[in-house]
Formats: structure tokens, C-alpha cells, sequence
């Protein structure tokens, strides 16, 4: 049977998605920036109809046209745009593969006919795309090449064994070649691709490079050209419909416990662990129940993720009855396989995760916390408090020889100072309405804010740290401002 | 002042395993320090959100901050919870808890069979008289000012004690690691002093 491809062009893909996204009125442009020079990356039809080219520089197409509204180009967002036409598009044939950064290329030998055959198709295909406000162009032909040349030059449809009519009179830059060739070609009087199809192919590959020859023949249909489909990545979501509603817990986590089952052989297949795994229950009434868990290290261990689900499903409100579940993990990280058993470091390291997730999904991730060191000489910022999850444990640096405290806690003022002689720490002091005297001071430790970071709690300035042992017992850490007098505590040591 | 000598002293002042300890005083935290270098295993600080005090990181004991987790629980009865829950992991050695209000005897009783069951020790820092009758022992620590500048003297008083006798000890711990130094405690003399010459 013979080969069919279908060619969809989306001439305007990125001011379409700009403008589905936030839509516009009147002329309009996409910018992007090359070099220090802005320039149209994309534009409407009415910016065209008011004589604006692609590619033009930003200050030419203002002064053609003032009331041109610009918005800058986001390239991402336009390949992201692509890709969900080309899953849609996958609706035609299973074959099919994006072209460039605006076109889709499908092979649909063989489909046409499911849909009325390769006219029905072609104007079922448009007036979807026209429906959604996507500019498109689209053509079949008997070649991937000859549908591209099509698509670029107005669309259409070849009839099977009618390659050579069909694009003959296109002009030979519609062949996927470069300018220079294309140039080369028109210069010694061959523009169109009719002129080139009866002549000798070895002069012309010997002038031209093989490259033409080559994009000549596949067009042809003489050399083969295949439309390879791109692996869709996998979806970590599985789900079950039931017959009968069920309300019971025990239901729920047993149809959980299925449902998990299949996920996880799935993130075996690939490879990988979920971190954030979401159990939506559909209720009879359409209401939908969602329950979230977060897990302390990629997993795939179905009842262990199960048993961090109970609390969850024990809250949901069953109503009439739940007659669907979708269970799907939200959040994946690469887990290579791991042998099995395992030493008591590795059970070990298993039994806290689980305790982490059990603990983070009650109170919050966040309020699960391990202390990392980190680098700076302000005594409050010289550790850091980070969710154990997504953290690893950190040796500290050097012991400092300045004393430091095993408790911190923010300043707090001290009220009262007896008999305060100036560069020494005060004989008694109230603090948390109780009198010390001071026995000892060793000190001071002079410490200075960054002064490239404006921390509000430093801007009464340096700060002279004391290790103050009292008469009482408590060994405290007091520091006095000079630049704003005044004596704190700020900590307290063994 | 009572003091046994059948077992070292180093055994006095290891906690007993998979039981829940309590430790009052304002150098209670120092005590907790004191413990959690002289075991193996995670360590777990559950202290609640809303209190500012904190591990300093750069003067904890030597191998303690790699192993050190810290929970912030908003509530008293999360963090009730949050204990229970740690006691009940195998994976846990000790587990460090500053509960607010005084705990009762149904709470004091459900976490000596979570530490049972999990075979972890477990030291609450409660505020002064505010712990339960289920505890396995309960001390009171208070810092001793020292007698020069490198002694850092601690006053680790048993004031109750389920399988023993209770006792206080003088020593001097410097806060770097699990070793300490016993301090014999002055005491006034009701015998004559030994004549000179």
C-alpha cells in the first residue's frame, strides 16, 4: 500500500499560544532579543495586513506601525504548545512526530478512510484547528518531503503517483535546502523543482553538494524517508471504576492497596520512586475527594505506602458513595533497583524514612527539620534549619575556640545592670525576672553584621559577646552594643 | 546526700532502656546533650514552634548534629503525638521532647509502652514539678558555678527512681563529649582536723 503523510504547519504557533493564553486585540507581536537588537519573532495577521515582516527589528516595525503591542517571546512555552498539538494531533494516526519547532509530520497510510477518506480528514483536521483559533496550513502527500514542500506553499492534497505534478511547481527552496543552494539553483535558471526533476543526477550532485540530491529524491519518493513517533513519557496514574458505589474504609483501602500494587510495578518498569503520591475518590454525586501524602525518600513499596494513607481515607466523607478511584504519584525521582534484604544499615535507614513520612505528613513536611551548618560568622546564621526529607546530614566545621552555647535563642534584653564599669559586663543584672551576679566574664568576642545583608535584628550594630558565669549557676551568653548601649542574652551554655 | 556505689558511675547516669526518663532544672537541656553523646542511634529533639530556645549547632557534643533531627509540632497534643510516634520507631536510639503543660498519667503511661515497643529511650524536659508518675526516673539538673574558668560543674540530683536508689552527683562536664569528671563534693567537717606537724 502507499504511503501516505500528512503535514500540519502552524505558521503562527507562538502568537497563538500568546494570545490563547491572553488574548489581544489588534496588531501584535512576539519579541525576541538576538544579540542587544530586539526583533519580531512572531506576529498576527493584522500586524501583517499593516506591512510587518518576521524578523524585522522592533524599531522599524514602531515606526511602520505605533500601536503595535509587543510581548516577549517564551520559547519553552511555544515547544510546550507543540507538544500537546502533537498529542492531540496523535488522533488522527498513532505516527506521528513534530517537524522543526512549528510543524507535525504523521504517517497516515492506511487511516484516511476512518474518517471519510484524505479530503474529510483534511477538513475535519482545519476546522478543528480553526475552532480552536490556531493558524495552520496543512497538506498529504505520497512523501514526508513532498508534504512538507506542500504545507510551506498553501497546502493541499497530492493524489497517489502524482509526486511529480503535485510539487513540480514549487520553488526548489521548499526542498528543506539551504539559501545558498536555493540561490546557486536560481541563478543558473533552475527556480522550480520541476526543472530539476529530469535532469542527470550526478552533475547536479556534483555542483550542489549531496544534500539536494538527496532532499530532491526523498521528495520523490525514490529515496525512503520514515516519520518516527516519539516515545510518550510514562504516566505514573493508574485508576478503577466500580460497578457499586462503596463507602466503607475498608473498601477504600482495599481497592487502594490494588490500585497501589499496579502503580508501583509501574515505577519498578521505569525506574522509579514517587515522592508525592495523590488518591482522588469520586463520589456517586460527582464530588471529588482528594487525599495527599508525601513520602521522605523515593519508594515504591506498596504497604508502606498504604499505611500513611489511613488517616487520610479515614477523614474523607464517603456521601452517597465512592464509585471511582485514581491513584496517581505527582512527584518522581529516579530510584535505581536495589538488592533485596539488604544489611541493618539499610533497615535501619528504611525504618527512619518511614517514621519522617509519618511524622512529615501530620505536622508538615517543614516542621520536620534537620540542622546543617552554614557559612557565615553571624552566630544565628551559622546553622540552618532544613527539611530533613530533602536533605542529607552534614559534619559540622571546626570547633570555633570562641565559647559558643549549646542553647540559642533570640536576643532578649537584659533589664536591669547594677554597677556597670565601661568595657565589662554589669555585677548583677534581672533577667527573666531573676537576679544574677556576675562571677566571672570572659570576653569580649567582637562580631560585626554583614554588612552586605541588612538583618534587621543586627542594625543596633557590632556586638561584644560575653560568656558570663553567675554566682546562681546558669553560665550565660550576654552581648552588649556599644553602638546603641544596651546588654542582651542570647544564649546559654553548658 | 545518698550515693550507691555497687555500679559505676558511669551506670548511674546511663538511662534505662526503652523506658521514658524526665529531667527538670534549668540545665536540663545540658543533660539532655549529655545524653544523647553517650548513646547511638537517630536522635530526635521534638520541641514545639513556638519555643525559641535551640540546639546551637557549633557547640554540640562531637557525632551528635549528624544524627540530630528536630521537630516543631504546633501543639501540645501533635507534639504528644509526635513523641509516641518516635518512640514507637525501631530506627530511633533516643528521643528528647519539651512538652508545655504537665503530663498526666494516661500520657506518661501510653509513651513508656510506645518506648517499650520500640525498644527507644525517651527523655522528656518537663518545667519543674510538671511530669507523671510514669516515669522511670526523674532528675534535677542545675548548673554549679564553677571554681576556675574551665570547670563547668552540673548538679544531676535523682530525685526518683523506679528499679534504684536515687543520689546526686557534683561533676564537671565540658559540653565536647561523652567524658566527664566526677567532682567530690565539699562538705562541712564535724571530726578534728589532723594537727599540724
Amino acid at each position: 500500500m502507499a504511503r501516505r503523510l500528512l503535514s500540519i504547519w502552524f505558521p503562527k504557533l507562538a502568537s497563538d499560544t500568546s494570545r490563547r493564553r491572553r488574548p489581544v486585540e489588534g496588531a501584535f507581536a512576539l519579541v525576541l532579543r538576538a544579540g542587544n537588537l530586539d526583533h519580531l519573532h512572531c506576529l498576527n495577521k493584522e500586524a501583517e495586513i499593516r506591512g510587518l515582516r518576521q524578523g524585522m527589528s522592533l524599531a522599524d516595525a514602531r515606526a511602520i506601525c505605533p500601536e503595535l503591542q509587543t510581548r516577549p517571546a517564551d520559547l519553552p512555552s511555544e515547544k510546550a504548545a507543540l507538544e500537546s498539538l502533537r498529542r492531540w494531533a496523535s488522533r488522527y494516526s498513532p505516527m506521528i512526530a513534530t517537524e522543526g519547532v512549528d510543524g507535525l509530520v504523521a504517517d497516515i497510510s492506511g487511516v484516511a478512510h476512518l474518517f471519510g477518506g484524505e479530503e474529510d480528514l483534511r477538513a475535519d483536521l482545519d476546522a478543528r484547528l480553526a475552532r480552536a483559533d490556531v493558524t495552520a496550513v496543512t497538506a498529504v502527500a505520497g512523501t514526508r518531503g513532498a508534504a512538507h514542500a506542500l504545507v510551506r506553499h498553501g497546502g493541499g492534497i497530492v493524489p497517489e503517483g502524482k509526486l511529480a505534478e503535485g510539487i513540480g511547481h514549487l520553488p526548489v527552496s521548499a526542498l528543506r535546502i539551504d539559501h545558498a543552494t536555493a540561490d546557486g539553483l536560481a541563478r543558473v535558471g533552475l527556480p522550480l523543482i520541476a526543472n530539476l526533476i529530469d535532469l542527470p543526477r550526478a552533475p547536479l550532485s556534483r555542483r550542489f553538494g549531496p544534500g539536494l540530491v538527496l532532499r530532491l529524491d526523498q521528495a520523490l519518493g525514490v529515496q525512503p524517508e520514515s516519520v518516527s513517533a516519539e516515545p510518550e513519557p510514562p504516566h505514573f496514574g493508574v485508576r478503577m471504576t466500580l460497578p457499586e458505589p462503596i463507602g466503607l474504609q475498608s473498601d477504600v483501602m482495599a481497592g487502594l492497596a490494588r490500585l497501589l500494587d499496579r502503580l508501583c510495578s509501574k515505577l519498578a518498569l521505569h525506574h522509579m520512586g514517587a515522592r508525592r503520591v495523590q488518591l482522588e475518590l469520586r463520589r456517586v454525586d460527582r464530588a471529588t475527594a482528594k487525599v495527599e501524602i508525601g513520602l521522605a525518600r523515593p519508594m515504591r513499596d506498596s504497604t508502606r505506602i498504604a499505611a500513611l494513607f489511613a488517616k487520610g481515607v479515614d477523614q474523607v466523607d464517603a456521601g452517597f458513595g465512592i464509585d471511582c478511584l485514581r491513584l496517581s504519584a505527582t512527584l518522581v525521582e529516579p530510584m535505581p533497583p536495589e538488592q533485596t534484604g539488604g544489611g541493618p544499615a539499610l533497615k535501619a535507614d528504611d525504618a527512619l524514612a518511614d517514621l519522617l513520612s509519618s511524622v512529615g505528613n501530620r505536622l508538615g513536611f517543614d516542621r520536620v527539620l534537620r540542622m546543617i551548618p552554614a557559612d557565615s560568622q553571624i552566630p544565628e546564621k551559622s546553622f540552618q534549619l532544613v527539611p530533613a526529607i530533602y536533605s542529607a546530614a552534614e559534619p559540622a566545621g571546626p570547633r570555633r575556640v570562641a565559647p559558643r552555647p549549646i542553647t540559642i535563642f533570640p536576643p532578649e534584653m537584659v533589664l536591669d545592670t547594677v554597677g556597670q564599669r565601661p568595657g565589662t559586663p554589669p555585677a548583677r543584672f534581672r533577667w527573666r525576672a531573676m537576679w544574677f551576679s556576675t562571677l566571672r566574664a570572659q570576653g569580649p568576642e567582637r562580631i560585626t553584621p554583614e554588612w552586605w545583608f541588612d538583618d534587621p535584628a543586627w542594625r543596633s550594630g557590632m556586638r561584644d559577646y560575653w560568656r558570663v558565669e553567675t554566682q546562681e549557676g546558669p553560665r550565660l551568653w550576654l552581648f552588649h552594643t556599644p553602638q546603641s548601649p544596651g546588654w542582651h542574652v542570647a544564649g546559654e551554655f553548658v | 546526700m545518698k550515693t550507691h556505689f555497687d555500679a559505676p558511675l558511669g551506670d548511674s547516669l546511663m538511662l534505662v532502656p526503652a523506658r521514658v526518663h524526665e529531667a527538670q532544672g534549668r540545665a536540663r537541656r545540658a543533660f539532655a546533650l549529655f545524653q544523647a553523646a553517650r548513646t547511638t542511634g537517630v536522635l530526635v529533639w521534638i520541641v514545639a514552634a513556638h519555643i525559641p530556645e535551640l540546639p546551637f549547632l557549633g557547640a554540640l557534643p562531637s557525632g551528635v548534629n549528624e544524627r540530630l533531627h528536630i521537630f516543631r509540632p504546633t501543639g501540645e497534643t501533635d507534639l504528644l503525638w509526635a513523641v509516641e510516634e518516635t518512640l514507637r520507631a525501631p530506627a530511633v536510639g533516643l528521643v528528647i521532647a519539651e512538652p508545655q503543660q504537665s503530663l498526666s498519667l494516661t500520657a506518661g503511661r501510653r509513651l513508656q509502652l510506645a518506648a517499650e515497643a520500640g525498644q527507644t529511650r525517651g527523655l522528656m524536659l518537663i518545667r519543674n514539678e510538671a511530669g507523671s508518675n510514669a516515669a522511670e526516673t526523674r532528675w534535677v539538673c542545675e548548673a554549679v558555678p564553677g571554681v576556675g574558668q574551665d570547670s563547668t560543674l552540673q548538679r544531676w540530683a535523682l530525685s526518683k527512681n523506679k528499679k534504684g536508689t536515687t543520689g546526686s552527683w557534683v561533676l564537671n562536664w565540658n559540653g565536647t563529649s561523652s567524658a566527664f569528671n566526677l567532682v567530690s563534693e565539699a562538705r562541712e567537717r564535724h571530726e578534728q582536723a589532723p594537727s599540724p606537724g
